[in-house]
């Protein structure tokens, strides 16, 4: 069996005295999606950023095809095939649609017509290419988010990092993000996915990992971490459990 | 729009070429030189601080680099100030790199303020070097006149064709910079960096491109000052207030578009001239106390530049909502 | 050299200090409640030090004993200032805002110029004239009051920030407007308040320095440069930190003259200053 895509080993992160991340661990091989999920203040984003390269960790390692890339900077990161979206959404509002995903394109295209072909191709593939000449500041919320995620697949990523991108949908919406998610995945783009909507990443997860207090406190396949006691708990503790669907 | 902005450009051309052909009268000729050397700063200013949103208010330490190398080439070593414009420009490109790798690590206002900064160093050290010429500054000798010695005594026409010549050409490197992938880098820096980042934009490396373009270019109007003018000083050409009229003729015309430098360079060299031909002479301050509230007028009702009233604006996004914890 | 000269020259350079913070201080209020540099500042310093000089050449008054006029004066300029220009450009990109108030300098200046000619003016004699002595050292007594007057309404400014409830607000909306807001603070009149303080900080600073300094349209551009330097040494928006960088500056730019040559005290200012925001951007005292 190969390397996998991403193995993350003993990663730990403190600012100053607060430990936002201690020891946490787990591998991602290609095409899978895995979910990263806790109660809030749980070190997710932590995570994701030392992983996009926007915090280096205090110690641990990040291997990408087996090859250590932690404390590189996130210009880098995105150079070996890592894309991201952000919690809260930073399209660039002077350009249009088409130009926001050109920006992305551009990675693995420098030309600039080349660059807009891809980007047209991919704002087609997310359902966004109607809106293609608008100004991005135009957009909804949602396309806006839909748009972040164009822009970090039209780098030609192997992963992709989405953060929160369901948060603030409607039911609708979440429901075709979740096809959206599925059919990177059937381009063979593996994907991790911070997210608060459970009913978005329940069912397209291979595999969950649940974080608390910055550790690993659970890791598994969907259907066993919504029955796991510890995960209960730890969302029981924070006050935050909801009736479910 | 654009056809439009196209057929204006080559209108706008064929009447800068054909302008000294219609007017002999040299406050004409002048004052469309100044207004195209001002143009040209602007322009040059527009690459980091318009497009790439890097405000600098420092700026006359290239122009002086350019005014002072290529013054320094041409009287100590008879070198054609042609070869110092060049030299000017690199010169002024290995300064802005130094200035770049401590002060892009700033933003907003703290990077404008350390390029004021910096600019009054360079302003300081020249003031007190004998070698620079001190406070005094140079006159340059009329010696060789003629096309490469870049000195021209019986018509300001050279002046105008080469003032002409070399806005055309920093227009035309900004036109190529916002059509290849730099550009849309520097405006991804500036609206997004992070998300810039993410993509795979080094900041460092597209801040710095733009950088050494601006202050290139900008080095080179230094060096057509100083043969036009045939005096430099440090007043003249290394001053904050300098500086700052390169960013304001960029911020009047639209910071961040093609032409909107070249409109601001003619409104503010219009007002500027006017002002100073109706009110000035008189020691008084009255040209400066119109100038300086028309300035502010500007500045509160069209905030966007002039070049803001021929695009729509966009409405403004909602929020997005608040995330919410759910479990099932 | 003597220690004697030496700390002659480090204490003038303090006192002169002093009156740098109070100008910076009234800078650093404005930048840290509307995030707004604001270029005309060294031309509030300059119609307070004219104040003076005017109600000394007309009714023979002393700057000292005009010193409250010159005050409210210069608050009513400052939010005078706020409401017919700032407050319209709040939400405008920081290039117009630059605009806007550079233009606000040139108009105050030319003004200046149109009212008062270009000539150089002086209060030729004031209460403060003479000179103090202290163990061996000689300072003039309007370098002492001027300091001594700058510490105190540098004082006054810091203790109103922090023990009001009007500072508190004031605070509160450089903290988080919009927070501010949802407590029910007046954002607009807070600016308002925040220009009016500072417009009087360099009011102060303006008839303190009148007893001494020449007076003329342009005497705003040694001071703003200096100003702009403290503030961003001290840290946007923090008052005590621009207090601190001014009696810094003061010894810095002595002792440069003194060492080196007087030609480079300003480079070994601004030197300092971009080593400093090298290490912390943020300024020595400025939130991170």
């Amino acid at each position: 069996m190969s390397a996998p895509l991403l193995e993350v080993r003993g990663l730990t992160k403190r600012f100053g005295g607060l430990t936002a991340n201690e020891d946490v661990g787990f591998t991602l091989r290609e095409g899978e999606i895995m979910g990263l999920i806790g109660p809030n203040g749980a070190g997710k984003t932590t995570v994701f950023n030392a992983l996009a390269g926007f915090f280096p960790p205090t110690s641990g390692t990040i291997l990408l095809d087996g090859a250590p890339v932690e404390g590189l900077p996130p210009e880098a990161i995105a150079a070996r095939g890592v894309a991201r979206t952000f919690q809260i959404v930073r399209i660039f509002r002077s350009m249009t649609v088409l130009e926001n995903v050109m920006v992305g394109a551009m990675l693995r295209h420098r030309a600039v017509p080349k660059a807009a072909v891809v980007a047209r191709e991919t704002l087609d593939f997310t359902g966004l290419g109607r809106r293609a000449h608008d100004p991005a500041a135009q957009l909804t919320v949602a396309e806006q988010k839909r748009l972040e995620l164009t822009r970090a697949l039209a780098t030609g990523p192997r992963l992709l990092l989405l953060d929160e991108v369901m948060a603030g949908l409607t039911a609708s919406e979440v429901q075709e993000a979740v096809e959206l998610v599925k059919r990177i995945r059937d381009r063979g783009i593996a994907c991790v996915v911070v997210e608060h909507v459970m009913e978005g990443i329940m069912p397209i997860a291979d595999r969950m990992v649940v974080l608390e207090n910055g550790r690993k406190i659970a890791e598994g396949p969907p259907a066993a971490i919504s029955v796991d006691p510890n995960v209960i708990r730890a969302y029981l503790g924070e006050g935050y459990l909801a009736p479910g669907p | 729009m654009r056809r439009g902005g196209t057929a204006l450009a080559l209108l706008g051309l064929a009447a800068a070429v054909a302008f000294p052909l219609l007017t002999t009268r040299v406050t004409w000729q002048n004052a469309a030189i100044l207004m195209m050397m001002t143009a040209q700063l602007g322009v040059a200013w527009n690459i980091l601080g318009g497009y790439a949103g890097q405000v600098s208010l420092g700026h006359a330490a290239f122009f002086g680099a350019g005014a002072y190398v290529s013054t320094l080439l041409s009287v100590k070593l008879g070198v054609s100030p042609w070869l110092g414009m060049g030299a000017g420009a690199v010169v002024a490109a290995g300064l802005g790199v130094l200035v770049g790798t401590p002060c892009f690590r700033l933003k907003g206002h703290y990077f404008a303020m350390a390029t004021i900064a910096v600019g009054e160093i360079v302003q300081a050290l020249v003031n007190g070097s004998d070698a620079l010429g001190g406070a005094v500054g140079f006159n340059l000798p009329l010696g060789e006149t003629g096309f490469w010695g870049f000195v021209f005594n019986r018509s300001k026409l050279p002046y105008y064709y080469i003032a002409l010549g070399l806005l055309l050409a920093t227009v035309g490197v900004n036109w190529i910079v916002n059509r290849s992938h730099v550009g849309y880098y520097l405006r991804a820096i500036k609206d997004e960096p992070d998300a810039a980042r993410s993509l795979g934009v080094s900041l460092t490396r597209y801040k710095m491109i733009a950088m050494i373009l601006s202050a290139g270019l900008t080095a080179m109007g230094g060096t057509l000052y100083a043969q036009k003018e045939l005096f430099i000083d440090p007043g003249s050409t290394l001053s904050t207030s300098l500086s700052i009229k390169i960013a304001l003729v960029a911020i009047l015309g639209g910071a961040g578009t093609l032409w909107g430098p070249v409109l601001g360079a003619v409104v503010l060299t219009a007002i500027e001239e006017a002002t100073r031909i109706a009110f000035g002479g008189t020691g008084r301050g009255t040209d400066l106390v119109v100038y300086g509230a028309l300035l502010v007028v500007i500045a509160v009702f069209q905030p966007s530049g002039i070049a803001g009233l021929f695009t729509r604006r966009a409405p403004r996004p909602p929020a997005p909502p608040e995330p919410e914890a759910r479990f099932p | 050299m003597t220690v004697e000269l030496l700390l002659q020259t480090l204490l003038s350079g303090i006192l002169f200090g002093l009156v740098y913070a109070l100008v910076a201080i009234g800078l650093t209020l404005i930048f840290g409640v509307m995030d707004i540099v604001n270029f005309a500042h060294g031309e509030f310093l300059m119609f307070g030090m004219y104040a003076a000089f005017w109600a000394f050449a007309l009714w023979g008054l002393d700057p000292i004993v005009t010193l409250p006029l010159t005050t409210l004066l210069l608050f009513a300029v400052g939010v005078a200032v706020y409401r017919l220009v700032i407050r319209r450009i709040t939400d405008a990109p920081m290039l117009s805002q630059i605009f806007a108030t550079f233009g606000l300098m040139i108009f105050f200046r030319g003004l200046a110029q149109y009212l008062w000619k270009p000539d150089f003016r002086s209060v030729d004699h004031t209460i403060v004239a003479g000179k103090v002595a202290f163990a061996g050292l000689q300072f003039g007594l309007p370098q002492v009051v001027a300091a001594g007057g700058a510490v105190l309404t540098t004082a006054a400014v810091w203790a109103f920030l922090r023990f009001t409830r009007l500072g508190a607000a004031l605070e509160a909306t450089a903290a988080d407007k919009e927070a501010a807001a949802l407590m029910g603070i007046d954002a607009q009149k807070m600016f308002a308040l925040a220009w009016g303080i500072g417009a009087a900080c360099a009011g102060v600073a303006g008839a303190l320095l009148a007893t001494y300094y020449p007076i003329f349209p342009e005497v705003g551009s040694t001071f703003i440069l200096v100003a702009f330097v403290l503030v961003a040494l001290g840290g946007f928006g923090s008052v005590v930190g621009a207090f601190w960088a001014g009696i810094l500056v003061g010894i810095v730019e002595v002792m440069g003259g003194f060492l080196w040559d007087p030609a480079y005290k300003m480079v070994l200012v601004l030197s300092l200053y971009l080593i400093v925001v090298w290490f912390r951007p943020q300024g020595l005292m400025g939130k991170a």
